[in-house]
This record gives structure tokens, C-alpha cells and sequence, in this order.
């Protein structure tokens, strides 16, 4: 439940200061979802990580696993739940103004809980598959669209690279056409904003909060190591959902 | 022309060989202050990195492209913003010359010992504008947390409305492609602050406004301003 989402598993020793202080937040954040809730309105919370902070390492080092999925994250999430907090009494009092005004909040921190949680199962120790190469349909859909999974890898690298600010690079399956197509988003947009038929199989975080304190201003190493923790596997199931 | 004569020109004057192939049409100013500055309120890690590797990249990347283009070289950085900004449909080259024009004058922002609040015409246009000095950094801070992008806070004139105003742009656009005089910025993207305060830009931001900010360099672009936009006639007291 909501509770036991708060409180995810680490590996980093002990409980330390700022996590204590963040799980003070934390019940803030529940007490007002909590009264969302009694309302019928159904609020985000944070997914627990299907691993360990540590766990990803040396790709992404723990400390910005932590930061990012106990900081960043929970924002996007609490932000999103005052804004919706905000939209549904805005809605029920006509308050057009404030409805429209409430869009920008609601579309970037809902975005963000929208894309980060699939963005932590798209990633995967290498114990648990992480990095192994795509088999089955989608490994043949790959190599008939883009020539093979290094070809891929290379284009998604490269415009993740060159993407100008903040956003995301995904891998994505039309489901109309039932083709794959690599595009990217600003911010926290989701890859649906790009197309309404788009469904994400893989998405890269490309917000320098994803990588900075590791890799500093060297993007592309990052983009280039984690690979080494992609869980093809995820996408794989993705894909075998829309494409039987 | 005759062809044996045609030869013997470029021979005699043909120094390409010779010459190196390196052209550099912007030079990396340096921040008016050591590296290390600036501590402890932003680090000399951050200054090192922010400077010598973003806004170095930047830079270089403009040269490069600069070396390409054989129209876009020959505008200085002010004019070359407005030209590759395009009216709105941004030229590749126009990330990479915003950039580099927003850092120089983000480190031109800040000084050591900076921070406080400004003195003379400056504060009184803050003033007037924004009715105090406390309601104005109320408003710069909660900019400065509200933006859902990377991207920069202003403090800007406006030319035509003659007033100052609080304008946030994302990722590198700049007041000056919609003319507006700029008086004091602030990185917001995340590498600006990310070293020393993580995810707490709240920290950052207000410790910007505390320790940082250079408001001498603000008076003095406000004055320069002052002879751009009729601001109307001052206040003075009679006796």
C-alpha cells in the first residue's frame, strides 16, 4: 500500500539523517494523500526500486540511485498530488482560470512520476539480466528496423547526447503501425506527447540529475554505460503485449 | 589567364600548407574573480567544472561551427544571437553562441562577498517596481523554484514598458532576442548547482541571493541601461 511504498529497501548502511528527514516528508506527503484519498481522488505514490540502490553499480553509482528515486521522484509525486489536490477543487468550484493554470504543474510532475516509473524498471542488475541483448521478437524486430541492437544503441546515444537542456530518449513501439521508433521528449514529457499511439519500451533519464555527480558533464559516458544495466527483458515483455 | 602564370601565383602565395588549420572566433573569458572564489557557497569544483567544461564546450562548439558558416562568423556574439535566434526557429549555432553570452554574464552576476541588497537608482526602481526589496527576492526565489525546465532566471528592463520585470527563459534562450535589457541572471540548470547542493535548489537559489549575487555589476548595468530607456524624471527633493 501507500505505506509500505514510502519506506523502500536500501543496501546503503544504515538509515542516515537525510533519509530520516525525508521519511518525515514522506508522511506529510501520505497525510495529504490520505485526504485525497478519502475523497475518491486517486493520488500517486511512490513505486518501490526492484533492487537495491546499490545495485546498479558501477553504471550508476548508489548515491545517485538514492537521490534520484527518494528525492527527485517523491518531488515529482508530492508536487503532482498538491496539484491535482488543486485541479479537483478548481473543478468543482469552475474555476476555469485556474484549471488551465494548473496544467503546466500537472503535465510536468505527472510526467515525471509517469516516466520515472518506468524508467526504474527499465533498469536491472546485471545479476538479474541487466544488459543482457534483447532475444526473442523484439530482438528481431531490432535487427529488421535499425540493422542490429549496436545500431540501435548507437542512435538512441547519439540523440540522447545532442538533446539541447533536460528530457528523455526512448525506445518506442507505434502500436498502429507496429513499428519501433527511437524519439525523444523535453523535460518531463511523455513519450506519448509525441505521438498518441506510442508506447515506451525503454526510456534513457537525459536530466543531468540522472548522471552529473558520476559522470559529471560527460554525457555520453553515461549513455554509454548503461547499456550495461538495460533490462531488455522489460521491454521485450512490452513488446510482446501489443505485438503477439 | 594565361595557365603557366595562373600555377606560378598560388605557388608563390599559397600558404596553406604552411598555415594551421586552428580558428578561434570567440575567446573563453575567464570569470572576474579566482576559481575558488567563490567558496564556500559554490564550490571551486563547480566553478572548474561549470566553467571550464560547460561553458568551455559551448564556446568551442560555437568555433567550430562558426569555422563552417561563411556568413555567421562575421557578426559580433550580441548580433549573432539575434541573427541564429531566426525569429523564433533557431539556428543550430544559436544554443551554443546563448550559452556562451548567458555564462559570461552569469559570472559577471556574481562576485565574492556578494549578496545584500543594492543601493541608489536601482533600489528605488526595485522598489517601485516591485514595492519592496523583500517581495522582489520572494518573487526571484519562487521563480527560480518553478521552472520546469534547465534553464535561466532574469531580472530584466523592459524596453517598451519601462520596467523592471522577473522573466524565466528555458534552456538557452535569453531576454535579449526580445530586446529587453538583462540586469542580473541565475543557472538553473541542474549542473549549476547540482555538485554542491544535489537536488536542493532551494539552498542554492537562496544562497545566491545571500552570499553571491553581484549587485556593483547590477548598478552598473542598470546605469547603462538608463541611457537606453527613458526611465522618466528623477525624484529630486526640493528644498
Amino acid at each position: 500500500m501507500a505505506l509500505r511504498s514510502l519506506f523502500s529497501r536500501t543496501s546503503l548502511a544504515g538509515l542516515s539523517a537525510a533519509s530520516r528527514t525525508s521519511s518525515c516528508l514522506d508522511s506529510k506527503a501520505l497525510g495529504l494523500a490520505g485526504l485525497a484519498q478519502s475523497r475518491g481522488l486517486k493520488t500517486a505514490s511512490l513505486p518501490d526500486l526492484p533492487y537495491d540502490y546499490g545495485a546498479l553499480e558501477p553504471a550508476i553509482s548508489g548515491d545517485i540511485m538514492q537521490l534520484h528515486h527518494k528525492k527527485h521522484h517523491q518531488t515529482y509525486v508530492t508536487n503532482y498530488n498538491k496539484a491535482l489536490e488543486q485541479l479537483h477543487e478548481a473543478t468543482l468550484k469552475g474555476d476555469v482560470g485556474t484549471v488551465v493554470k494548473l496544467q503546466s504543474a500537472i503535465k510536468f510532475n505527472g510526467g515525471g512520476h509517469v516516466n520515472h516509473s518506468i524508467f526504474w524498471k527499465n533498469l536491472a542488475p546485471v545479476r538479474e539480466g541487466g544488459g543482457e541483448p534483447p532475444h526473442g521478437s523484439l530482438g528481431w524486430a531490432i535487427d529488421t528496423h535499425f540493422g542490429s541492437v549496436e545500431a540501435l544503441i548507437q542512435k538512441m546515444n547519439a540523440e540522447g547526447a545532442a538533446l539541447q537542456g533536460s528530457g528523455w530518449v526512448w525506445l518506442g513501439l507505434d502500436k498502429e503501425t507496429k513499428k519501433l521508433v527511437v524519439d525523444t521528449t523535453a523535460n518531463q514529457d511523455p513519450l506519448v506527447t509525441k505521438g498518441a499511439t506510442l508506447i515506451p519500451l525503454l526510456g534513457i533519464d537525459v536530466w543531468e540529475h540522472a548522471y552529473y555527480l558520476q559522470y559529471k558533464n560527460v554525457r555520453p559516458d553515461y549513455l554509454k554505460n548503461i547499456w550495461k544495466v538495460m533490462n531488455w527483458k522489460y521491454a521485450g515483455e512490452i513488446y510482446q503485449q501489443e505485438c503477439p | 589567364m594565361l595557365p603557366s602564370l595562373a600555377k606560378k601565383q598560388t605557388s608563390q602565395f599559397d600558404t596553406r600548407r604552411r598555415a594551421s588549420k586552428v580558428v578561434a572566433y570567440f575567446g573563453l573569458k575567464p570569470p572576474p574573480y579566482q576559481l575558488d572564489a567563490l567558496e564556500p557557497h559554490m564550490s571551486k569544483k563547480t566553478v572548474e567544472l561549470h566553467w571550464g567544461g560547460h561553458h568551455r564546450g559551448y564556446l568551442e562548439n560555437l568555433n567550430k561551427a562558426l569555422a563552417k558558416d561563411d556568413v555567421l562568423y562575421s557578426y559580433t556574439m550580441d548580433e549573432l544571437i539575434n541573427v541564429t535566434y531566426n525569429r523564433g526557429n533557431p539556428l543550430p549555432a544559436f544554443n551554443n553562441a546563448a550559452q556562451v553570452w548567458n555564462h559570461d554574464f552569469f559570472w559577471e552576476s556574481m562576485q565574492p562577498g556578494g549578496g545584500g541588497i543594492p543601493e541608489l537608482g536601482l533600489l528605488d526602481q526595485i522598489e517601485k517596481d516591485f514595492g519592496s526589496f523583500t517581495n522582489f527576492r520572494e518573487k526571484f526565489v519562487e521563480a527560480a523554484l518553478t521552472s520546469f525546465s534547465s534553464g535561466w532566471v532574469w531580472l530584466v528592463l523592459k524596453r517598451e514598458e519601462k520596467h523592471l520585470a522577473i522573466v524565466k527563459t528555458s534552456n538557452a534562450f535569453t531576454p535579449l532576442v526580445w530586446d529587453d535589457i538583462p540586469i542580473i541572471n541565475l543557472d538553473v540548470w541542474e549542473h549549476a548547482y547540482y555538485l554542491d547542493y544535489k537536488n536542493e535548489r532551494a539552498k542554492y537559489v537562496n544562497t545566491f541571493m545571500d552570499h553571491l549575487v553581484s549587485w556593483n555589476t547590477a548598478m552598473g548595468r542598470m546605469a547603462r541601461a538608463e541611457a537606453f530607456v527613458n526611465l522618466g524624471e528623477p525624484n529630486i527633493p526640493v528644498a
